[in-house]
């Protein structure tokens, strides 16, 4: 087929169900070579599932995923890729540098295990038992092994859980080294900010079903949500009435107003309260714009 | 790590996997599966520690001034009993905690050859098995003065290397019923009533006659039989014992791969 010909792993209108739960209801996906993708979306919405349906952990009960245009169970398609799952207890008593040369002697061509330990930052760890880790230097680890294999695409599940900001930072660091070594990547997270920092494109999902998918700019607009923060005497409650008002609210000596047209609405602020001071206005951020989107979800069920 | 550059050209354009590398791939799984058993000394030691400090006890001990028939035949008894655990244990609470704990799936994941994962555990299990049947062995030659030929000691440690695949079997059917913590007792039910039931601890000429009827239904009850054969102490069809051995292996093994494919 010619226009899937950079399609590296797609899901195509696909459905799982566990027993009377619906975990995904006609899910399309696709992802292109060389491209982050982040799959965001709060707990039960369906990542995970999508993941596995993609690795070839679980079938679609109806459509298809795709790796590389094979079935994911096909070992072929499955040493393109690489993985980090999201809980795997590995052998604690197994060095890393035996867990490195083990998962890289399931690779056709993998990485020099120095590059690989160099890569994830974990040249240190190389003769550390991984029980004896900590959780960080394990998510480290688990990096390891997800690129050792030299992948043109890496899974990974919810990777800087339980990082402190230092490390997860350096690994935002590798996964953009990876992507521009031509690698793709899909990165589920719960963390709006990793998205926001690394991906080009992010699907957003809920309940079993894709919300929205686009990059971070238009998942931005799609949801024109501004702050302004302000230090006033102006009732709260009376300026949420206000139009073109969707909220008010008081932090403190700060009134916190959130708006679509803040143009407009700082006008009529200034004119109401001419010794309002401290004014701050502020674009909304993605996660106003996914919180924004899995609400107007939840109305429409409940209105359903 | 932010200064390091990597190199796009290095990879080369062939994806195929050579078939050295997949064969590589199975011994790094076999070398990894024993090196983390043998690390693990709440695992070792149990496997290593029960069957020799039994034979010691009841057998020298206690029973010291019994003659060297019963030495002779309590090394087959111990040693099988020793051969049991690391099949059994092995397999069956490994792939409990490893279901539960997410690396089976992770397994699954990996580009990792078929059957890798399973090939590997029952190696570890067979070297288990040869050093408890050699630590036997040491013990009667040197302490209990229990008189056998090369090839008879020999052809009962073959008996122990091949006959822990029955247990990896009943193990891995076992480990696809359990998940977690709960492995290890419930795996004693298993071992410790079936070691009593085909006369390992008590000769079976010994128990209840309607236990001594029902003791073929146990894959313990045919390698006792075997092992005894190999040290010329019975006379029977040894066949019949290895086909009801490799029935029972087959038979737990289709079960138990049917099972995992399914549910995982």
């Amino acid at each position: 087929m010619h226009t899937s010909s950079d399609a590296v792993a797609r899901l195509a209108g696909v459905a799982k169900r566990y027993g009377s739960v619906t975990a995904l209801d006609g899910v399309d996906l696709v992802l292109q070579r060389g491209e982050l993708l982040a799959v965001l979306g709060p707990n039960g919405a369906g990542k995970s599932t999508s993941i596995g349906l993609l690795l070839g952990l679980i079938r679609p009960d109806g459509g298809r995923a795709e790796l590389f245009g094979m079935d994911p169970q096909q070992i072929d398609a499955r040493r393109r890729i690489g993985v980090m799952l999201q809980s795997a207890m590995l052998p604690p008593t197994l060095r890393v540098g035996e867990l490195l040369r083990l998962v890289a002697s399931y690779y056709p061509h993998p990485r020099p295990l120095e590059q690989s330990a160099a890569l994830a930052g974990i040249d240190d760890l190389l003769n550390r038992p991984y029980g004896k880790l900590s959780g960080g230097q394990q998510r480290r680890v688990q990096f390891a092994l997800a690129l050792c294999g030299r992948p043109e695409l890496v899974f990974l599940d919810e990777p800087t859980v339980g990082m402190d900001i230092d490390a997860r930072r350096r690994l935002w660091n590798a996964m953009r080294n990876l992507v521009a070594e031509g690698c793709s990547v899909v990165l589920t997270t719960h963390y709006l900010e990793e998205a926001e920092a690394l991906a080009q494109r992010v699907v957003v999902m809920a309940k079993g079903r894709v919300l929205s998918e686009g990059s971070v700019d238009a998942l931005r607009a799609q949801v024109p949500v501004a702050r302004i923060r302000c230090a006033t005497d102006l009732d709260a409650q009376a300026v949420s009435a206000w139009p073109l008002v969707n909220a008010a609210q008081r932090e403190g000596d700060r009134l916190l107003v959130h708006t679509s047209e803040p143009e407009n609405v700082l006008r009529r602020l200034l004119e109401a309260d001419s010794s309002l001071s401290a004014l701050e206005v502020q674009r909304a951020g993605l996660a106003e714009a996914f919180t924004e989107l899995t609400r107007e979800e939840d109305q429409q069920q409940e209105a359903a | 790590m932010n200064s390091l550059s990597i190199s796009v050209t290095a990879a080369p354009n062939t994806k195929e996997m050579s078939a050295r590398r997949v064969i590589g791939a199975y011994l790094a799984e076999a070398r990894s599966e024993c090196l983390r058993y043998m690390r693990a000394p709440a695992f070792m030691l149990p496997i290593m520690l029960f069957p020799t400090m039994f034979y010691l006890l009841f057998g020298l001990v206690m029973n010291g001034s019994a003659g060297a028939e019963t030495l002779r035949y309590l090394l087959v008894s111990y040693g099988v009993f020793g051969v049991i655990s690391p099949g059994l244990f092995g397999f069956g609470v490994s792939l409990a905690l490893e279901r539960d704990g997410g690396l089976l799936t992770y397994k699954r994941a990996l580009p990792m050859p078929p059957g890798a994962y399973l090939l590997g555990k029952m190696l570890m299990a067979m070297v288990a098995a040869a050093v408890v049947v050699l630590m036997l062995l040491a013990i009667g030659l040197a302490l209990a003065h229990v008189t056998l030929s090369w090839p008879q000691a020999a052809l009962l440690l073959l008996a122990g290397i091949l006959g822990v695949l029955p247990f990896c079997a009943l193990g891995m059917l076992v480990g696809t019923f359990i998940k977690g913590q709960g492995a290890p007792g419930t795996l004693n039910m298993v071992y410790l009533p079936m070691s009593f039931l085909s006369g390992l601890w008590v000769p079976i000429g010994m128990l209840p006659k309607v236990l001594q009827q029902i003791a073929p239904i146990w894959p313990s009850y045919h390698l006792h039989q075997l092992g005894l054969a190999a040290l010329g102490m019975t006379h029977g069809n040894v066949m019949q014992h290895v086909a009801a051995l490799a029935g029972f292996t087959a038979a737990s093994f289709f079960i138990a791969a049917r099972r995992l494919r399914r549910y995982g």
